[in-house]
């Protein structure tokens, strides 16, 4: 008792740690909205577009595609989970359907990728707006139910429909040059080309959060009743949301498309909704950053560990697990609430040198 | 009786499965006056407030705000109208900063609340105004907290706040004192004594001595029904509450509190 009123700054340490459990995360964040820490959620964002654009020199331009595709899908997944509080259990129908849509437009009608790429995430878009109008009539897990239950209809249909390729796919999709100019069949152009997508999908989900619109979502995911009761109809806030998460989940996946030539079942198999929930959790689910993270990592795992087969799953079991039980707020939700932690623990210091006497300060 | 009444329902009966939780009320409340509704543990005040706030769907009866009939209305529009509700847990953003706690509810008027292109900075034109609204129920100070680092009974002086950004023209609380130590219970009274100085309140409360304190008309509630209404005088004194109150074993800590006050 004596040893843990006796050094104030471990005991609330310690007690900083079990309480900031629920509320760190994303008190970080929302101070992130006042002024100072705006600035540092700009300056890494530049820090990573600068390692972004340099990155090619030193890593194979293809690998990276692949991180900046399933990065914009874990954000978009994000942006719903994170933000609105909805687990959706189904979004790889989003993402393979746009690679479908974007992978016909392309072989098939030869649309050029400046249209074809919008296009299949607008149709992603109008999926999520009638699968979403159904699903957030129910909570929680039900939701969730729904999500994936309309999913696995979706799969189904990619099996059977004639024009998906069935088993197959579609396969050597064309990667033909954007606004006639721009080479995409280059590796390295088409990875800026990717960058280039990629960022104005973040930046938009950025601003989405950051938006009045992004306040009520969060006011929503805080306490739905309250919400309700100030007057706001949450189901068509939800339904916003959800049709803006499709819609850029389907950019990720037309994109996805063209870099990889290929729209196969994979991509709107339910283990691919499985991966991104995982892929925002091991990141950190509501933190801005966090799926990029979480993508990057689960994606480089899978590229480097391919040797070892089944292993991959196993490893990525094991981490999921891990994650859930000691790092909950995930890699970057953790590393905030470490900086908020030191931030306060300065202040308190700062607080004891300007004279406060502390009664508790023996040693 | 009913020169002015500014909610009033008929035949209100909510019944789930076979049992009625509320049956046949018939409840007026005049416009501008403080308005409480007690009774015993079980009695349906709680099943009769959401009935009323919308957050229920009656079985049975109508349900008037202003004069119009808002029986079968979203809660949300409800809430559009001018007739906001408290929560009987303090209902705050928990995450969200005292500041922005209040600023939604007073960006909903700008009209903006779907705009996802939009900076939010377009809300700092709110912020004077929640600050006031802040600094009006003393927590001026605590702008930048989140409302989860703040104690029980300052959430609900933030949940006031927010409450008082919508300006509504009749508040429904819901047990608004309950879980507060006896300081935070005086605070809590005086200042819905202070927001009610133009505005109607009808609200769901089990310390006694606050309803004496705050109300003008008292419904009481037993079984689903009203057992009596009027001052608080009249009802304290009537044999049936007192009977209601004593002959449940739940309702002891509420039953010696009106012996109390009745013997001051």
């Amino acid at each position: 008792m004596t040893e843990s009123t006796a050094s104030p700054s471990a005991a609330t340490g310690s007690t900083a740690t079990s309480s900031a459990n629920s509320s760190a995360s994303s008190s970080a964040e929302s101070r992130a909205a006042s002024a100072p820490l705006l600035t540092a959620g700009r300056i890494a964002f530049l820090a990573f577009l600068a390692l972004a654009l340099v990155a090619p020199l030193f890593l194979y331009p293809v690998f990276l595609v692949k991180v900046l595709c399933f990065a914009l899908f874990a954000c978009a997944f994000n942006l719903l989970v994170g933000y609105v509080g909805l687990l959706s259990f189904g979004h790889a129908m989003f993402f393979g359907g746009a690679s479908y849509f974007c992978g016909h437009m392309l072989k098939v009608w030869g649309w050029p990728p400046e249209l074809a790429i919008p296009a299949a995430a607008l149709a992603a878009g109008a999926m999520g707006l009638v699968v979403g109008a159904l699903a957030i009539r129910r909570q929680g897990i039900y939701f969730a139910m729904v999500t994936l239950a309309l999913a696995q209809m979706f799969y189904f249909f990619a099996l059977q429909a004639p024009f998906t390729g069935g088993e197959d796919g579609i396969q050597a999709i064309p990667r033909t040059p954007i606004l006639g100019v721009i080479e995409t069949a280059n590796d390295t152009t088409l990875y800026y080309v990717v960058l280039a997508i990629f960022t104005a999908g973040f930046l938009l989900i950025y601003r989405t959060i950051h938006s009045p619109f992004g306040q009520v979502l969060k006011a929503i995911r805080e306490n739905e009743p309250r919400a309700i009761s100030l007057g706001y109809a949450v189901d068509r806030y939800k339904l916003l949301a959800f049709t803006l998460s499709a819609t850029l989940a389907g950019l990720a996946g037309a994109t996805k498309a063209l870099a990889f030539q290929l729209a196969s079942l994979t991509d709107v198999a339910w283990q691919m909704s499985g991966e991104v929930v995982l892929m925002t959790l091991v990141g950190g689910m509501g933190t801005v950053f966090g799926p990029v993270v979480g993508a990057a990592v689960i994606v480089t795992m899978q590229n480097y560990l391919a040797g070892f087969g089944e292993w991959v799953l196993v490893t990525q079991g094991v981490i999921f697990v891990v994650v859930v039980l000691l790092f909950r707020r995930g890699i970057v939700g953790e590393a905030m609430a470490f900086a908020e932690r030191r931030r306060r623990r300065r202040e308190d210091a700062d607080a004891a040198a300007a004279g406060e006497p502390e009664p508790a300060a023996t040693h | 009786m009913g020169d002015d009444v500014i909610l009033e329902t008929r035949g209100l009966t909510k019944e789930f499965k076979g049992f009625a939780a509320v049956s046949g009320v018939d409840l007026k409340v005049r416009r501008g006056a403080i308005h409480a509704l007690i009774g015993p543990n079980g009695a349906g005040k709680t099943t009769c407030f959401n009935l009323i706030t919308k957050f229920l769907e009656p079985t049975r009866g109508t349900i008037l705000f202003d004069g119009r009939d808002i029986t079968r209305t979203k809660p949300a529009d409800v809430a559009q109208m001018g007739m906001v509700r408290s929560f009987q847990i303090s209902a705050t953003f928990g995450h969200l900063t005292l500041l922005e706690n209040v600023r939604v509810a007073l960006q909903r008027k700008l009209g903006t609340s779907f705009h996802f292109w939009r900076s939010e900075r377009s809300l700092s034109a709110l912020h004077e105004r929640a600050e006031a609204l802040l600094a009006d129920v003393g927590l001026a100070e605590y702008r930048d907290l989140t409302a989860n680092e703040l104690p029980y009974g300052r959430k609900r002086a933030l949940e006031i706040a927010t409450t008082l950004a919508l300006d509504p023209e009749m508040l429904l609380l819901d047990e608004p004192t309950s879980g507060m130590g006896r300081e935070d219970i005086g605070r809590t009274a005086a200042l819905i004594r202070r927001v009610a100085k133009d505005r109607t309140v009808l609200m769901v409360e089990h310390n006694l001595s606050v309803v004496a304190d705050l109300s003008d008309t008292i419904t009481v509630l037993a079984r689903g029904e009203i057992l009596a209404e009027g001052p608080y005088e009249t009802v304290s004194t009537d044999p049936r509450v007192v009977e209601a109150y004593m002959g449940t074993g739940a309702g002891t800590g509420a039953g010696t509190d009106a012996a109390a006050h009745a013997d001051a």
